[in-house]
Order: structure tokens, then sequence, then C-alpha cells
């Protein structure tokens, strides 16, 4: 009985996180505040799910480690596609007057491991191609 | 009781799919895709386990494991492609 009664009230919450965390995706008005709902809600949704799994699980008399191996890949892959996701973003889209300076002569979106000044090669916003 | 939680839980989470492809759909730029791409891998994800939960079968979380890697492994190569024009340099 109490294990039914952790279980669903981690169902409910993962329930309710990943609807935030979608609507927030459609809700927020810019790409830099659209990153926060998926990776910090949606991810918990999914790991409030798994719990509730593992606890299923558990209540029928086998531990399994399936899910903590599922959640921890997915709390350690968020943050990594979000970087990405903005720094494409950045390349791309940003307008670079309302970026902070970045103290080098590229943008913040590339790597800079040279001293000597180079000029910043940045594709136009709005035509893809290759930056090289 | 589990099984109420877990249609809420279903429930929560394909409408969070739906809005994931609305996302998909209608978003000004290509980044926003990505990201809306991304959520909606994790939010199959939750539904594959769901799924698992309701048939009681453990065989699932293979397939959820398996989305995961591919849906991570494909969202950073899109990314890393509208970033640098190429995949692996």
């Amino acid at each position: 009985m109490i294990f039914d009664l952790i279980i669903s009230v981690f169902l409910v919450i993962a329930g309710i996180f990943g609807l935030v965390g979608s609507y927030g995706l459609v809700k927020l008005p810019d790409l830099m505040t659209r990153l926060h709902a998926p990776t910090k809600a949606s991810t918990l949704g999914v790991g409030g799910a798994l719990l509730a799994s593992m606890g299923l699980a558990l209540k029928q008399g086998s531990l399994s480690w399936h899910e903590l191996l599922i959640t921890l890949f997915l709390f350690l892959t968020a943050p990594i596609t979000c970087n990405f996701i903005a720094k494409a973003w950045i390349a791309r889209n940003a307008d670079p007057a309302i970026l902070p300076p970045t103290g080098t002569h590229r943008t913040w979106a590339t790597l800079d491991l040279t001293e000597e000044p180079i000029e910043p090669v940045l594709t136009p916003p709005g035509k893809p191609g290759r930056p090289s | 009781m589990i099984d109420y939680a877990l249609a809420f839980a279903f429930l929560c989470f394909g409408i969070g799919a739906l809005l994931c492809m609305w996302r998909v759909t209608f978003s000004p730029t290509l980044p926003d895709r990505i990201l809306a791409l991304d959520t909606l891998v994790v939010n199959m994800i939750a539904i594959i386990v769901l799924f698992g939960m309701y048939h009681g079968s453990a065989l699932y979380f293979e397939a959820a494991m398996l989305f995961a890697m591919t849906g991570f492994v494909s969202s950073v190569a899109y990314a890393k492609f509208l970033l640098r024009g190429d995949i692996i340099e």
C-alpha cells in the first residue's frame, strides 16, 4: 500500500514536470529562455517516471539498475545538448551587439586557442553555409 | 491507484509530445527545431518507460536506453552541423 502511494506520487510529479517542460517550450518567447524548460523540467519529469518504474520493480521483488542507467545518461547528456544548441543559436541568429565582449577576436560560439588576432569568419544570419 | 496515476502520466507526456510537435512545425529558427526534437525524444523515452510499467515487462528499458543514446547523438550532430557546417572535422 505504501509502495503504491509512493509510486503514484512519483508518477504524478513526473507527469506534471514533463507537461510543464513541454508547455514552456511553446510558451516562452526566445530560444535562450526556451532552453530552460526542456533541459530542467522535462529531464526531471523523466527522472521521476524512471524512479516510479524502479519502485514498481522493487515492489514486484526484483531490483533493476537499468532505470538508474537511463536517468544518469539523461542527466549527463541534457546539459551538453543544451550547450550545443545555444552555441548554434549564437553562431547563426544572435545579434553580436547584445552579447558581452569575449576578450578575444572570436565570438562566443567558436573555440579560440590562438593568441594572434584572427579576423572572425561569420556566416550572416539566415544564410547557411560552410564558415570556412 | 497506480493505474490512475499511470493514465495521468501518459496523458501529460502525450500532451507534451504534441506541444513539441507543434514547436517543431512552427518555430522561428532552426535551433528551435533541434531543441523541440530533443524534447520530443525525452518525452518519448518517458512514454516508453511508462508503457513498460503498464505491461510489466523489462524489455522496454533496452529500447528506452537505445533511444536516449540515438537521440543525444543525433541532437549533437545536428547542432554541430549548424555550428560548423560539418559534423566531424
